[in-house]
């Protein structure tokens, strides 16, 4: 396996007034091309702000962030936002879609910042669509769909710019456990089927159980928990 | 779908707040415009006075006469090209409310004096020879649709002829047109022989002399000359330039720039107000979107033109219906006001006032709202949700 990210030595701090609040300290992390991880542990366990490190929308007190030799910790921040469009597809809890736009415009959003032409950014639109099997209610602003539909939208959008890595904060914390199930499925067919990695944090066990690597991070330290 | 969809699709997310926005800018505008074409027709005689044409007035203020003799004093003033003089006929058509701005002037003089005063020649030599013609601006004869040859009395509150009839009667011999478009043609002239011959009081008395010059840079020159001329008699007099004149004759009714830009200003603070505070809270209401298009990768300094774009694009949409609209208004009114106000129409500078207004209006609104959203933190944005 070839290692897409390699964490090393990373420190994350807050400062809350004169309170200084230590994340994680030191952490070591090696992600793989291809896996499919999930992320538990305790609130406040630090999970969602890994995500953000990993997606280079935050940055580490210390230590390393590399993402196939690209230290992303350093990368000013129009770099960050380039790389971001071009590497990562992010997913979100509460699908974060754009009220005014139709499903097919919000997954259109981040082809906005390649060349591509209108004819292509609609064809790989419709293949997104397709591929997380809500093609027919392209034209549907979220407000018409239901949670689990507007949540293939998210990820629809999370792949239509083929990232080699997509961050989960929560894919299923606002679904049903029959929603939560066949997005879960959904992500584990993008993992086998296109070979994405996948990093998901989650508080669900259930929903754990679908990544090849479970993790649980606790008081600044991994411990892996299974793998399927 | 290109940026214009997301500007466009987010400014109207809230259809009646994007409408109150948008009709509130559109005032705004309608007002300027409207204002903006009736100012500049107001003021069109201090435009278009000549750079070498002096006025002569009464020293106590311009509504008391001189003696004739003034006239032929002044033509010998070194540094005078002509001179012209008139007075004041008042009048009105048939009925009083039909007022009709009417002159009892030295007619060759005075069409050398005022060549914008444009008719053609036989015309013009029928008014010099014609005692009983009436020279009709061309605008003055539409809206009484009179026409060559026409014998129309003319009736005057304040002049009496000697046989104790205040009905003048004049032949309409010759119609003139102003070399430009916004010269004005809205009032007539007669001689001022027929005048003074007639009248029943007040004879050889003359109400202003127009005088022009050799050039413009001996102006003063020539003031300071003609108003020595007459200096200690019992009508001294007062020689402005024709310019100064009519911007001293128009400040009598009131300072109308001072006015009229209270107004606009007023209504533009108040549209600023309106509009940067709509903005602002607009953008903190998308706070968590825009913090999603930067996670996805879009650049801060894109997400700083689009913001700033949306309120460009409110204030263009707005202040164009409203110049628009302000147009029609314009156009609609110079027709009935064409006997006051002639030439009336939307000029070209106020257009172009407004358009940098819009652009102003749009940049000094968005510019806040788009700055808070070139610098949002992603993190922060999320957490705040």
């Amino acid at each position: 396996m070839t290692a897409l990210y390699t964490l090393t030595d990373l420190s994350k701090r807050y400062t809350r007034g004169k309170e200084s609040i230590t994340i994680f300290e030191q952490l070591d992390m090696t992600i793989d091309q291809g896996d499919f991880i999930s992320i538990m542990g305790p609130s406040g366990s630090g999970k969602t702000t890994l995500l953000n490190l990993l997606g280079g929308i935050d940055r580490p007190s210390s230590g390393a962030v590399d993402c196939e030799g690209t230290r992303v910790d350093k990368l000013s921040e129009g770099k960050l936002a380039k790389w971001r469009s071009q590497h990562v597809g992010f997913i979100f809890q509460f699908y974060n879609l754009m009220p005014t736009l139709s499903a097919a415009q919000n997954v259109e959003l981040p082809l906005l910042l390649t060349n591509l032409s209108g004819k292509e950014r609609k064809r790989r639109v419709e293949t997104a669509l397709d591929i997380v099997g809500i093609l027919d209610r392209k034209g549907h602003r979220p407000a018409q769909l239901s949670g689990g539909q507007q949540q293939r939208v998210g990820i629809a959008r999370a792949i239509v710019a083929d990232p080699k890595v997509l961050l989960c904060d929560e894919p299923t914390g606002d679904l049903d456990r029959n929603t939560a199930d066949e997005v879960l499925e959904t992500l584990q067919l993008l993992n086998r089927e296109l070979n994405k990695t996948i990093v998901m944090v989650t508080h669900d066990p259930a929903a754990a159980g679908y990544a090849s690597r479970q993790l649980n991070l606790d008081k600044g330290r991994f411990v892996e928990t299974g793998a399927a | 779908m290109n940026d214009l969809t997301l500007i466009r699709k987010n400014l109207f997310r809230k259809k009646l707040r994007a409408i109150l926005l948008t009709f509130s800018i559109m005032i705004a505008f309608l007002i300027f415009g409207a204002l903006g074409a009736f100012y500049n027709v107001w003021t069109a005689g201090v435009d278009l006075a000549a750079a070498n044409r002096l006025i002569t007035v009464n020293r106590i203020n311009f509504t008391q006469d001189m003696p004739i003799a003034y006239y032929s004093r002044v033509q010998s003033v070194q540094g005078v090209e002509n001179v012209s003089h008139a007075n004041w006929f008042g009048g009105y058509y048939q009925d009083p409310r039909n007022f009709v701005q009417t002159f009892a002037v030295e007619p060759e003089t005075w069409l050398s004096v005022y060549p914008e005063m444009v008719m053609p020649d036989d015309q013009r030599a029928a008014f010099i020879t014609d005692r009983t013609c009436l020279l009709v601006g061309a605008d003055l004869a539409a809206q009484f649709e009179w026409s060559l040859g026409d014998r129309i009395p003319l009736n005057s509150n304040i002049w009496q002829q000697n046989d104790g009839s205040s009905d003048w009667d004049f032949n309409i011999c010759a119609i003139f047109d102003g070399a430009e478009e916004t010269a004005p043609s809205n009032y007539a002239v007669f001689h001022y022989e027929y005048y003074n011959e007639s009248l029943a009081f007040n004879r050889d008395r003359i109400g202003w002399m127009v005088v022009t010059t050799t050039g413009s840079d001996i102006n003063d020159a020539v003031i300071r000359e003609v108003d020595a001329l007459f200096a200690n008699s019992s009508a001294e007099t007062e020689t402005t330039t024709e310019a100064a004149f009519n911007k001293a004759f128009l400040e009598q009714v009131g300072n109308i720039a001072m006015i009229l830009l209270s107004v606009i200003g007023a209504a533009f603070a108040t549209i600023l107000m309106i509009v940067g505070t709509t903005m602002i809270m607009a953008i903190n209401e998308r706070t968590k979107e825009i913090a999603v298009m930067k996670t996805l990768g879009f650049p801060s300094p894109r997400i700083f033109r689009m913001v700033l774009a949306e309120s460009v694009l409110l204030s263009f949409v707005g202040g164009l219906v409203g110049l628009g609209l302000a147009t029609l208004i314009v156009n609609g009114a110079a027709g009935a006001l064409a006997g006051f106000l002639p030439g009336l129409s939307m000029p070209m500078d106020v257009v172009g006032i407004a358009l940098g207004l819009m652009l102003a209006l749009g940049l000094i609104t968005g510019v806040g709202p788009a700055l808070a959203a070139q610098r949002l933190s992603i993190i922060d944005a999320f957490n705040k949700h």
